[in-house]
């Protein structure tokens, strides 16, 4: 065995061929929304911005650590708890609150227990399984509806788990707000079975929301599609938890069974942390217990079970009546000050003496503002003002601060005169 | 009429299925040797101290916050990670040719491998490309491959269930045959579920083939340092692999070396021929990583890079590892010596010939239904013991009970 040692020791050694296994890699384009970050902190300028990532920033630009989450912090050290791997579908403590914070306290689908709630790794993940579940088990189907636009990283995932991507009017560019006409007829044609996004609140990227009325009209409109909610910012639009979720509960009660995908980065401020949810309704809870089976079925072979940390934080926030009520103040804080920035950048236009229509800066809701700004005025904002934002014209609302929005203002008039 | 009235009810993963089922179980004398999870000779769950140091580290820091992690995860911890795999001093690293993507555990990081593979290797479209994982692997193995989009996951000979120990004629044998290009999914060390890992000679022969069968080079290392008490030492494989030439992948866990379960801590390392190629296909992982969970989870990729980037508690965690090796080989020798004064019949010499968490017994179905039934001993089907359910207190009613077992079943 030692010659065998020695031969096999000699006998192979580098190097190998020298082309490679990657040689035919094409450099992958940097992520849109991402990639404005990765720009921004190379630039040098003392007056840049970046109104790019939807991420929370206090009054001086910088990251928000809620004083809830932080009590939940020392409440969690406190226990001296294990690390045991948690159920593939993730902490039961986290996915109760989760479901009942969605859905509400007097929820029918909470009572029957016809609903399975799957803790994910934040929103992403969550439309991840949601979207693969999909295609799995929806086969009346393989199209999803998308508003025009979306988030940009919706049309990958659904994608990648085998789904047909087509769209449905939204955003109307003329008035900056709702195209609700063009959106009732568009899903009015939509074949049955047809999977819509939905998004709860706060819709990303142009930040307008239907009314009330118009939410009702749309669930009345076509009862045989499958509804997908995308709800990542409850709580942060309105600053009021029931009001942002009022539309989920709506099309619920209206008799849609749902599924529903929500995030915790923002409301909570976890983004590094990955709290997020899968919420199937079901018929009944026994075709819950089966769908629960599957999703676990579809989990394991991703990342076995969801990481710890963040979900125990918003656990025990949800759970924890002190924590919840500091934690509801903090999220009307966040959405306060958006909407207050939202106030002082309309106002500072027009002291710049912009003759534009600026009032859907107001209208608009949530962290992000559809400026209108096409793309050679956002590469000049960009190049001129070191103002950083994707080049769809969307600004992140988080990333204002009274002491910048003079600024913003008045780059936005330079390159819109 | 329900969108979901056909979903069918799924089988329970089974070793999940089996903690539940000894949960529920009333009999007092029960031992759970199912899942691969560290236990104190107490039974109870250990949190490592350098682990409980290091959280009290990052509460205590107020300039740390939540805010989203790179998409390729936490730049000191990918560093970090990799180097423990390869070496401090792997010419590798030197030459710049290695990247690494922080994942969500060991599972996350084969995912991430296994997606890249079937859809950048070798062409463009893999979905036919030959992926093998050993006979017996851990089940999830064949889960993740497929649900990658591989078509064509098979099984190579490892185990040879007579001898009780590496089939290497038979491994060595379907290197030869397999199709040029497959994908072979190696166990780095403490192969699970057998316990049973190829010598380094034994290595030395595969690496050959590998090399001059162009087969593709993909290392499960889920228990690097928790084999042998020692990294280095646990890192041979693949880091002769490296010497090797070989352009491939390690999928790491720090789910048991760091006790880190929970926390999903996982590195998948890519070591390719040079700079520009690490460049372009790290380039290709973020698009990738971005439609599964965009970013991974902080807290435990912070603990781990803390602790390997101090010196102080770098030492302390090698200890606290060392700790935990040193308690299952205690475990095992304990109770080869049992099994040898009861007079069990058959060989024993596995239990301690085979190394880390697990070990394969050889019981057969019937001989585990009995331990399970009879004496709420809970193992797989397979025959897998977890050596870390065993302590002082139970290994004497697990000896007695094997003994009854194999007296009693055929």
């Amino acid at each position: 065995e030692m010659f065998m040692y020695l031969l096999l020791l000699f006998v192979s050694h580098p190097p190998l061929c020298c082309s490679s296994w990657w040689g035919g890699v094409q450099m992958g384009p940097p992520d849109p929304i991402l990639g404005v970050s990765e720009a921004f902190k190379r630039d040098t300028s003392p007056k840049k911005m970046n109104l790019g990532v939807g991420a929370y920033r206090d009054d001086h630009g910088k990251p928000f650590v809620l004083d809830c989450v932080r009590k939940a912090e020392a409440l969690i050290a406190s226990k001296q708890l294990d690390k045991e791997y948690l159920a593939i579908g993730g902490l039961g403590d986290f996915t109760k609150s989760c479901a009942l914070l969605a859905l509400g306290a007097d929820s029918e689908v909470l009572k029957s227990g016809r609903n399975i709630t799957v803790q994910t790794i934040s929103g992403t993940g969550s439309l991840c399984v949601g979207a693969n579940f999909l295609s799995r088990f929806h086969s009346a189907s393989c199209d999803v509806y998308l508003p025009k636009p979306s988030w940009g990283n919706h049309t990958p995932i659904f994608r990648d788990a085998g789904m047909q991507l087509k769209a449905y009017r939204y955003y109307d560019p003329s008035t900056c707000g709702f195209d609700f006409s063009g959106a009732l007829d568009d899903i009015s044609k939509m074949p049955e079975k047809s999977v819509i996004m939905l998004h709860a609140c706060a819709h990303n990227p142009t930040g307008v929301d239907p009314k009330p009325e118009q939410w009702k009209e749309i669930a009345d409109l076509k009862r045989d599609l499958l509804v997908f909610f995308d709800m990542a910012y409850q709580g942060f639009a309105s600053g009021d938890i029931d009001r942002d979720a009022w539309a989920v509960r709506h099309f619920i009660e209206q008799g849609h069974n749902i599924v529903l995908s929500q995030s915790f980065a923002k409301n909570m401020g976890l983004y590094g942390e990955r709290v997020g949810g899968f919420t199937v309704v079901c018929n009944d809870a026994e075709e819950a217990k089966r769908v629960e089976s599957q999703l676990k079925i579809l989990i394991r072979p991703i990342y076995s079970n969801p990481p710890m940390n963040g979900a125990r934080i918003a656990a025990t926030i949800l759970n924890t009546p002190d924590l919840y009520k500091i934690w509801l103040e903090e999220v009307h804080g966040m959405a306060n000050r958006i909407i207050k920035m939202r106030e002082q950048l309309a106002a500072n236009l027009k002291s710049e003496g912009s003759t534009h229509n600026w009032q859907h800066v107001i209208d608009q809701i949530g962290m992000f503002c559809f400026t209108g700004l096409k793309p050679e005025q956002v590469e000049r904002l960009t190049k001129e003002f070191s103002v950083y934002m994707t080049k769809d014209g969307r600004i992140s609302m988080a990333g204002v601060t009274s002491g910048n929005v003079g600024y913003l203002a008045h780059g936005i008039h330079a390159v819109t005169k | 009429m329900s969108l979901f009235g056909e979903v069918p009810q799924a089988t329970p993963v089974a070793v999940f299925k089996l903690s539940n089922d000894f949960k529920e179980d009333p009999n007092p004398m029960k031992v759970n040797l199912g899942v691969g999870a560290y236990r104190t000779d107490e039974g109870q769950p250990w949190v490592l101290p350098v682990v409980k140091k290091v959280e009290k580290i990052i509460v205590a820091d107020n300039s740390l916050n939540h805010e989203y992690l790179p998409i390729l995860g936490l730049p000191e911890f990918r560093s970090s990670a990799s180097k423990i795999a390869l070496g401090e001093d792997s010419p590798a690293i030197q030459e710049n040719r290695v990247g690494a993507v922080q994942c969500l555990g060991g599972t996350g990081a084969l995912k991430m491998g296994a997606e890249f593979l079937r859809r950048w290797y070798n062409g463009n479209d893999n979905m036919k490309t030959p992926v093998y994982v050993s006979a017996p692997t851990w089940e999830n193995h064949n889960s993740v491959f497929a649900n990658a989009g591989f078509e064509d996951v098979r099984p190579y000979k490892y185990w040879d269930a007579e001898k009780r120990g590496l089939d290497l004629a038979g491994f060595l044998g379907d290197l030869e045959t397999a199709p040029k290009h497959s994908i072979f999914v190696l166990h780095a060390c403490a192969h699970n579920p057998t316990g049973t890992d190829p010598t380094h000679v034994e290595w030395m022969q595969v690496a050959e083939v590998m090399k001059r069968r162009k087969l593709f080079v993909f290392f499960d290392s889920a228990y690097q340092g928790f084999a042998s008490g020692c990294l280095d030492k646990d890192a041979w494989a693949v880091r002769y692999f490296v010497t090797q030439g070989f352009e491939m992948f390690c999928a790491q866990s720090f789910s048991k070396n760091f006790g880190l379960y929970n926390e999903r801590v996982g590195n998948l390392t890519i070591v390719a021929r040079d700079a520009d190629n690490v460049r372009r296909v790290l380039s290709q992982m973020e698009k990738i990583v971005r439609v599964n969970w965009s970013n991974p989870p902080s807290q435990g990729a912070r603990l781990v890079a803390i602790t390997l980037n101090t010196a102080e508690l770098f030492a302390e965690w090698k200890d606290n590892v060392k700790t935990m090796a040193d308690r299952v080989l205690l475990m095992r020798a304990s109770l080869q010596a049992k099994l040898q004064v009861l007079g069990t019949p058959g060989t024993w010499d596995h239990i301690t010939q085979q190394i880390g968490m697990f070990s394969f017994t050889g019981l057969n179905p019937k001989q585990v239904e009995y331990m399970i039934k009879e004496r709420s001993i809970y193992l797989m089907a397979s025959g897998r013991i977890n050596m870390c359910g065993l302590t002082t207190k139970n290994i004497d009613y697990v000896a007695e009970s094997i003994h009854e077992t194999v007296v009693n079943v055929q």
